[in-house]
């Protein structure tokens, strides 16, 4: 993937291979971690884990509904669990066992899915994580991360572990562009402000962050001033950062991977529509399953690349209320 | 947590727990009718079961301390038989009998299918079927890791092992040697709509799938409290097999009332009001008979 090379965007490593080696990391300082794999290890980098705490890591077998149960047990029984797989396998396959094994008994497990949104490419829509936000927060008392690139991945990998409560994390694939390149503060439920403007807000996760850093560069040339808010948590969502965009630009646009329903552009309206009334208009799929390409192409056909972000964005501006909103 | 002192539990011969097995099948009989909603035939066929691992006891626990972190766990895995499962934790001291007639009420801890955050003592949350025995088996992998040295026990129906997550698990256990679970299969022969056999006639025979998988099986009469208890004990000495035992029981044991039902045992449906003083009278006369023998 090379999307934004030409305008500057610096490409780093995968956000999975950023968290697997968060968790071999954490790893070394708590010896109750215990990880679980449904026999992806080498796909979700829970491998570096694995080799260096063989005691500690289970390969459950291609069986999600079960890996989820054996991370019930053991947490109840004391340890802290990492449970890993594909995003759509994990979240999907073993829903069930989410909600009644780990929700419902608000049980202290990490989950991660990996191979998130589209850009995984030729392997098609059968591996691609759509629906896992939806899905996971739909889940009383889950927390869902969707960190940006590999050096926020980390700090999340580490947020996510000392958190107490069910969470659930989704990395990706490809090498991610860098958004931060020096200092990168990862507080769960807490947007970060990448970039101040007055005209819109451009609220993205994942992939997307960086894709709409470039779309408001592209903006600024056209004189536009677009703020970008890494929403790193969609649950529970900063709605504090949201209602104050909101109020600021006067018109939302959300950026996500992910089906638009239920997923940051759904979570992000809704906040909206409580406190702050303004457009909001959402990049992502729209009810609809991707084909298999490759990431480029497809991103491009799905309308997920900066300039389909700095389109929206426009768009966004252009729907603005006239009249004064209420204080 | 650590358990302070540990008390020693009072041991009940098998004749003293036949009786309170029976005082304990009146108790659900009473306090699903007062619910008006409960799966009293499903509680009766685990009851002697139950009875053995918390009464007599089999299993290593201090009411008093229900997080003891050495304790020996159980799961119902068939949550629907809640009723069966507050009736011997009650007499097992975790709670006072005086809250049975709650169950199922708004703000109850008796909820209608288990649920651990809400009462003391209760290992998971259940009413899913499939989902007990992957719990039981990351408790009994803790135990491992940890060298720990408790046990855990699982109850599973034979409805409930139509469910694909079972066989995931089943799998996994043996191949993890994971010899420190033992499940108990409720065999009562009926499922909600129909008979097993109807239903899933391929499930049968049970006992040699599991043994396919590398599990060690004990096949018993599940109201024969001495074949109970008998087993239990034999199976503790088994190694390196996670165990299972087949309990061949009654949807509804000891009353007619059920067992007229040919279709389902009357699942899911308690007593009429009506009802409950032949109901309690025929399982009296029905232990009389079996002590007798």
């Amino acid at each position: 993937m090379n999307i934004g090379k030409d305008k500057g965007l610096e490409y780093g490593p995968a956000t999975r291979d950023a968290f697997g080696k968060a968790l071999a990391e954490a790893g070394r300082r708590k010896p109750s971690l215990v990880v679980l794999d449904g026999d992806v290890a080498n796909s979700t980098r829970t491998e570096y884990f694995a080799k260096e705490f063989p005691d500690r890591f289970f390969n459950i077998g291609i069986a999600e509904s079960n890996l989820v149960g054996i991370a019930a047990g053991l947490a109840a029984s004391g340890k802290e669990v990492v449970a890993a797989s594909f995003a759509a396998f994990l979240m999907c396959n073993a829903f069930d066992q989410l909600r009644m094994s780990i929700a419902f008994p608000r049980v202290n497990v990490k989950f991660v899915g990996s191979h998130h949104g589209i850009n995984i490419g030729q392997d098609g829509p059968s591996q691609m994580g759509i629906e896992d936000m939806a899905l996971a927060s739909a889940l009383p008392g889950f927390t869902v991360l969707c960190p940006a690139d590999a050096p926020s991945t980390t700090k999340a990998t580490m947020a996510m572990l000392d958190h107490e409560g069910p969470v659930y994390m989704r990395v990706g694939r490809p090498k991610f562009p860098i958004v931060y390149r020096d200092d990168c503060s990862f507080e769960i439920g807490k947007a970060n402000t990448l970039r101040h403007g007055d005209d819109v807000t451009i609220i993205a996760c994942g992939l997307m962050v960086a894709f709409s850093l470039l779309a408001a560069d592209q903006l600024a040339e056209e004189g536009i001033d677009a703020a970008v808010l890494d929403m790193h948590t969609v649950k529970p969502l900063d709605e504090e950062a949201v209602e104050a965009a909101a109020r600021s630009t006067g018109a939302i646009l959300t950026a996500e991977e992910h089906l638009l329903t239920g997923g940051l552009g759904a979570a992000v309206a809704q906040a909206v529509c409580k406190t702050s009334p303004a457009p909001v208009i959402s990049v992502g799929l729209d009810d609809t399953y991707a084909a298999s390409g490759d990431p480029e192409h497809l991103l491009d056909r799905y309308n997920l690349t900066p300039p389909h972000i700095a389109q929206a964005a426009r768009k966004a501006i252009s729907m603005k209320h006239t009249a004064e909103l209420p204080k | 947590m650590n358990r302070p002192e540990h008390a020693q539990l009072q041991q009940r011969s098998p004749e003293q727990l036949q009786q309170l097995s029976l005082e304990m099948s009146k108790r659900i009989i009473e306090i699903t009718t007062r619910a008006g909603s409960g799966h009293p035939s499903s509680s009766l066929s685990a009851i002697d079961i139950l009875a053995c691992l918390y009464l007599r006891p089999i299993m290593r626990y201090d009411p008093h301390y229900p997080d003891w972190t050495d304790r020996d766990r159980f799961i119902m895995s068939k949550g629907h038989a809640a009723p069966a499962l507050y009736v011997t934790m009650a007499h097992a001291g975790f709670f006072s009998p005086d809250i049975l007639p709650t169950l199922r009420e708004l703000d109850s801890p008796l909820e209608g299918h288990p649920n651990m955050r809400a009462l003391p003592g209760l290992e998971s949350s259940t009413g899913s079927l499939g989902q007990g025995l992957s719990i039981a088996i990351g408790h009994a992998l803790a135990a491992k890791i940890d060298n720990a040295p408790y046990a855990v026990y699982v109850m599973l129906g034979d409805g409930e092992v139509q469910e694909g997550q079972i066989w995931e698990g089943v799998m996994f256990a043996a191949g993890r040697k994971l010899d420190n679970i033992t499940a108990i299969i409720d065999h009562n022969q009926f499922q909600q709509t129909n008979a097993v056999k109807n239903v899933m006639p391929t499930l049968y025979p049970l006992a040699p799938k599991w043994r396919q998988f590398g599990w060690h099986v004990a096949e018993i009469d599940g109201h024969d409290i001495p074949a109970i208890l008998r087993t239990f004990e034999e199976l503790a000495a088994v190694r390196d097999k996670p165990k299972m035992i087949v309990a061949h029981t009654l949807k509804g044991k000891g009353l007619s009332s059920f067992e007229e039902d040919t279709q389902s045992r009357k699942h899911g449906k308690p007593l009429e009001e009506d009802e409950i003083a032949a109901a309690i009278s025929e399982l009296q006369r029905q232990y009389e008979y079996e002590t007798a023998q």
